[in-house]
């Protein structure tokens, strides 16, 4: 029974693949070519401005990037930049940084606080000063810390061993790991924490779930397993590798380094670089915007999806020319005339400034400002 | 009613503990001592904090041991009201309009809010933990409330009270003051900031402590001006037009021995000054001259046309006088030396102190009159308002506040712990570096071990009745001894207490209760982590399922209700500086409060006792813990 069930699924997925690539009619199209162009003309444009360390930047390596209001604060693997009036201010340990290479950022908009997720630790920046928070100094449960996520009065963390939640009010610390929530794996990549649902990307296990009003975590899995074959589009969460996740108007988008989800709290919907916008299915992380539109940071690009159209904007893996191309909604590619593009196609930070964007990439940060 | 009922509750069991203090302190001291029987009148206002109203008619004042403000009739003095307000009361201030009174309760973390048409309590608030200053913005939008021991300032809606955020602040954020513009919050603290760099010297370092800086409308912290070399930062005040601002501060030296207290060497009492009137660069400029010094400046007052800065030394039990022009000419014709600091130069206040004022015992706020005539002056220790003349600069009359006529044992021995006049050149007192008679935060070299020998960690004093021996190596048998000849001879450098004093000033210190603990639940109950926390603590098995040892268990040498078996141990922390590595088992009254740890500060958390110094598991049974585990057994130690 479960063979039959096997092979009607592979079938149903075959003959999906080829409706996607079949020809279509000419008064289709017509509507299709009008499509694109819409598209082409609606998606965003930018005209890309990088910095480096030529202009500032401490070094070329940016993981992650963080927008607080007029100030763009650069983890880099060198230290914090903060851009603020057209300067870069540098932070390093000699500040009381915990570890020159900042991995992660999170903004308490409340307070204004930033908090930064390092290698060797994890930093808090408030008025100026730094704190930081070490496995040695404090309850943090290890120093390598992959993202951050501020909620309330509650700083999530997550660390190369597990993940964590710091009261900033009591000043207690919460351990989440094998012992007591689902997690098999304790490589936990990233966090996104709102006041109804906390979100963990879990490097091998999959996404948690905490629930803050009862307390109780639940897991999703990739419904394959560990293979990296994708019998069950659609059923579930894409892989068990998240890298990366966003929670935004009630949606989870996760990324992971085979493909991206989507998850509404009771559908998935599944995208791979093979039927969809994405660049690569190598997706080193995700913001979503709201609950249709997202960004992907992935290692051929930086791509953006309305909920219908994608685009992707990188240096050509050809010859590094600035490119943009749209993939409308029934998959026709149109490429766009650009004459800029992010600092590098490795991209690994996202964040917004109004509706202008900043990237974090293997070499350099892109600040894209918004031409249409 | 009720809470002037609980006060008269605690002011009686106080008494019984100093009744019973001063019967076991006969057989200490000596049998022919005499010691003072104690006439029962421990019923003191300790008047604290003061204020006028708006519109000048009515006295406010902050009775912290009564626990309630106390309305004056401003010209002749007498008590309008007496309001009852909660526990410890620390600090109150007045809203923009002078319609309300918020009154900062310390030990019940409450607001009392105060109608001042009606003179009476209107609201009590939750607030943080030992909140010790208020203020209301402007706009009457928000109310920022200084916590003491979370280190923070919380934002809470003045209509409402509900807290909305805590923005980090200060170690031991204290005291409170709003821009004469109304668009800035300026916070202070007394304990020095925890090290920014942790490195293996972080024990013998300089101080640290900042003045933070919050936009009252955004409600967010916007600045953090450092203070390099100051712990225990207490009022500021503003001149009218905002150009400038002035802060009291202690300065200490904790670097070199305490032993130079003839060369000016263990403390400085400093202001910083900041703002247009200075220059681009805050200055701190000292208050001490050589025969004489300024002993915990504590409050300050600036007259409405900038002639005078008026200074509250609450241990050296005067009031300072500043001339305001005379010291910005000072400031502006001599060269800054590359620190920013002028404390070392001991000739400096003679340009700039025109006075001294005597007044009481421990005087502590200060409030002028809005024509900038009369100074009041609340002196703590002895239940008086002295107020002073300020075109002549003399007292021209006492405020008594109809405490107990007569001063208790207790009362007496808390006057000799804070003041200042026992030691050399009236340099320090105990409550220097015991800040509300609590500790400093600070690791110092006392000389009795050899100079550049055996750091110490200053330690807390509250609850430290019947854990002898004293000292980190229990060299000392008994508060007499400790506070005695040790005192005398190596502190004060002077003045010898009698018997009497002796005595009474041991009273006080063993009377001294712990605060509420804040970690523990009201309930009685324990978290789950606290409970698990406990488990480790008392634990016998380690991991493996292999007996711990009766000497490596927490639970033996931190046993009791105070954690401390008061036996000498060697936990593996001693340094090449330490003449011993037998150690008295600290005890863990509100030890989550006392960083840093260890007997020479070298542990900056709890969690460092044992992540970084516990390597050969001396301190403890640990290296079997996890770190869940290891969170669990502070979690429980919090509690304590």
């Amino acid at each position: 029974m479960k063979k039959l069930h096997l092979i009607a699924l592979l079938l149903l997925a075959a003959t999906t693949a080829l409706a996607a690539r079949a020809p279509v009619s000419g008064a289709r199209k017509s509507h299709v070519a009008h499509a694109a162009s819409r598209a082409a003309q609606e998606l965003p444009r930018f005209r890309f401005e990088n910095f480096t360390t030529a202009n500032g930047l401490p070094d070329n390596h940016v993981y992650a990037v963080l927008v607080d209001g007029n100030r763009i604060w650069a983890g880099t693997n060198d230290g914090l930049g903060l851009y603020e009036n057209g300067k870069w201010t540098i932070f390093t340990t000699k500040d009381g940084l915990a570890h020159r290479a900042v991995l992660s950022l999170a903004l308490d908009k409340r307070t204004g606080d930033v908090w930064a997720g390092t290698m060797g630790g994890l930093s808090r920046i408030s008025g100026g000063r730094i704190d930081s928070f070490t496995q040695l100094n404090s309850g943090l449960s290890n120093d390598v810390v992959y993202g951050i996520s501020v909620e309330g009065e509650n700083v999530w963390v997550a660390t190369a061993a597990g993940a964590c939640r710091l009261n900033t009010r009591t000043n207690q610390w919460s351990l989440y790991n094998e012992r007591n929530t689902p997690m098999v794996e304790i490589w936990v990549y990233a966090v996104s924490a709102a006041p109804d649902k906390v979100y963990y990307a879990v490097w091998g296990s999959g996404l948690l779930e905490y629930t803050q009003k009862t307390g109780h975590w639940d897991k999703y899995d990739d419904p394959d397993g560990e293979n990296e074959l994708v019998l069950f589009k659609d059923q579930g969460l894409i892989h068990e590798i998240v890298t990366s996740v966003s929670y935004v108007d009630s949606i989870v988008w996760a990324a992971t380094y085979f493909g991206a989800s989507r998850y509404d709290g009771r559908y998935w919907h599944n995208f791979l670089a093979k039927d969809s916008g994405l660049p690569s299915n190598f997706i080193n992380t995700v913001k979503g915007v709201d609950a249709t539109r997202a960004w992907f940071g992935t290692d051929k690009g930086l791509a953006y999806y309305d909920g219908l159209n994608w685009a992707v904007y990188r240096p050509s893996l050809r010859d590094g020319t600035p490119e943009m191309t749209v993939r409308d909604a029934n998959g026709k590619v149109t490429p766009v005339a650009v004459t800029t593009a992010p600092a590098h196609n490795y991209i690994l930070g996202i964040d917004f400034q109004d509706g202008d964007l900043w990237v974090a990439t293997a070499k350099g940060l892109t600040h894209g400002i918004r031409i249409n | 009613m009720r809470l002037l009922q609980h006060s008269a509750g605690i002011v009686q069991a106080a008494l019984a503990v100093a009744l019973l203090a001063v019967a076991s302190l006969t057989a200490v001291v000596s049998a022919n001592d005499p010691v003072r029987a104690d006439d029962g009148g421990d019923d003191y206002a300790s008047p604290l904090e003061v204020e006028l109203s708006r519109d000048g008619a009515l006295l406010y004042v902050l009775c912290q041991q009564s626990n309630e403000v106390r309305v004056l009739n401003a010209a002749n003095f007498a008590v309008i009201k007496k309001i009852a307000v909660g526990r410890v009361p620390r600090g109150f201030s007045l809203s923009p309009d002078g319609a309300r009174l918020f009154v900062a309760n310390s030990w019940d973390d409450t607001l009392s809010v105060i109608d001042t048409k009606k003179l009476e309590v209107i609201a009590t608030w939750p607030v943080g933990a030992e909140p010790s200053s208020v203020v209301e913005d402007n706009a009457g939008k928000s109310l920022f409330v200084a916590n003491r021991i979370s280190n923070d300032v919380a934002v809470l809606n003045a209509q409402t009270g509900v807290e909305e955020k805590r923005l980090l602040a200060g170690r031991g954020a204290s005291y409170l003051t709003l821009s004469p513009d109304g668009g800035r919050i300026y916070a202070t603290h007394i304990y020095p900031n925890p090290p920014r760099v942790s490195s293996d010297a972080d024990n013998r370092r300089a101080p640290e402590s900042e003045i933070t800086v919050i936009d009252a409308a955004r409600a967010v912290v916007i600045d953090r001006m450092p203070l390099h070399a100051i712990a225990g930062v207490f009022h500021l005040a503003f001149s009218a037009d905002g150009r400038l601002g002035v802060v009291a501060e202690y300065h200490p030296k904790n670097l070199i021995p305490l032993a130079h207290l003839e060369h000016g060497g263990a403390f400085a009492y400093t202001l910083t000054l900041f703002g247009a009137d200075v220059g681009t660069a805050s200055v701190e400029i000292p208050l001490d001259e050589l025969e004489r010094y300024a002993a915990r400046p504590f409050a300050v007052a600036i007259a409405p046309d900038k002639s005078r800065i008026y200074v509250s030394c609450a241990g050296s039990e005067t009031v300072i006088v500043i001339d305001l022009p005379r010291l910005l000419r000072f400031i502006h014709t001599h060269p800054h030396p590359a620190s920013g600091s002028f404390e070392q130069d001991l000739s400096a206040s003679g340009n700039y102190v025109i006075a001294r004022i005597d007044v009481g015992h421990d005087p502590r706020g200060l409030a002028l009159s809005r024509d900038g005539r009369r100074l009041f002056v609340a002196n703590r220790l002895d239940d008086s308002i002295s107020v002073i003349d300020t075109r002549n600069n003399r007292v021209v009359s006492a405020i008594t506040l109809d405490g107990p006529k007569n001063i208790s044992s207790l009362r007496h021995g808390e006057q000799t712990f804070y003041t200042a006049r026992y030691s050399f050149q009236g340099q320090i007192g105990c409550a220097t570096c015991h800040i509300d008679s609590t500790f400093d935060g600070i690791t110092w070299d006392l000389e009795p071990d050899g100079f550049g020998r055996d750091i110490v960690d200053n330690k807390i004093l509250e609850g430290v009745k019947d854990t002898e021996p004293y000292k980190w190596n229990g060299g000392n048998p008994s508060i007499p001894v400790e506070c005695g000849p040790r005192t005398e001879k190596y502190f004060w450098r002077s003045e010898t207490y009698d018997n009497l004093t002796l005595a009474d000033l041991a009273v006080y210190i063993r009377a001294l209760p712990p605060r509420p603990n804040r970690w523990r639940l009201a309930s009685g109950e324990q978290t789950p982590a606290q409970e698990r926390g406990e488990a480790i603590f008392t634990r016998a098995v380690d991991r493996f399922g292999k007996p711990i040892p009766e000497a490596n268990r927490c639970s033996y040498c931190h046993s009791g209700p105070k954690g401390t078996n008061q036996k000498l141990f060697d936990v593996g922390t001693r340094k090449s500086t330490d003449n011993s590595g037998l150690l008295k088992s600290a005890p863990l009254t509100n030890v989550a409060l006392t960083a840093p740890y260890l007997h020479d500060g070298s542990a900056h958390t709890l969690e460092e006792i044992w992540t970084v110094y516990n390597s050969d598991d001396k301190h403890g049974r640990t290296n079997d813990l996890t770190k869940d585990e290891l969170n669990d057994l502070v979690e429980y130690l919090r509690t304590r």
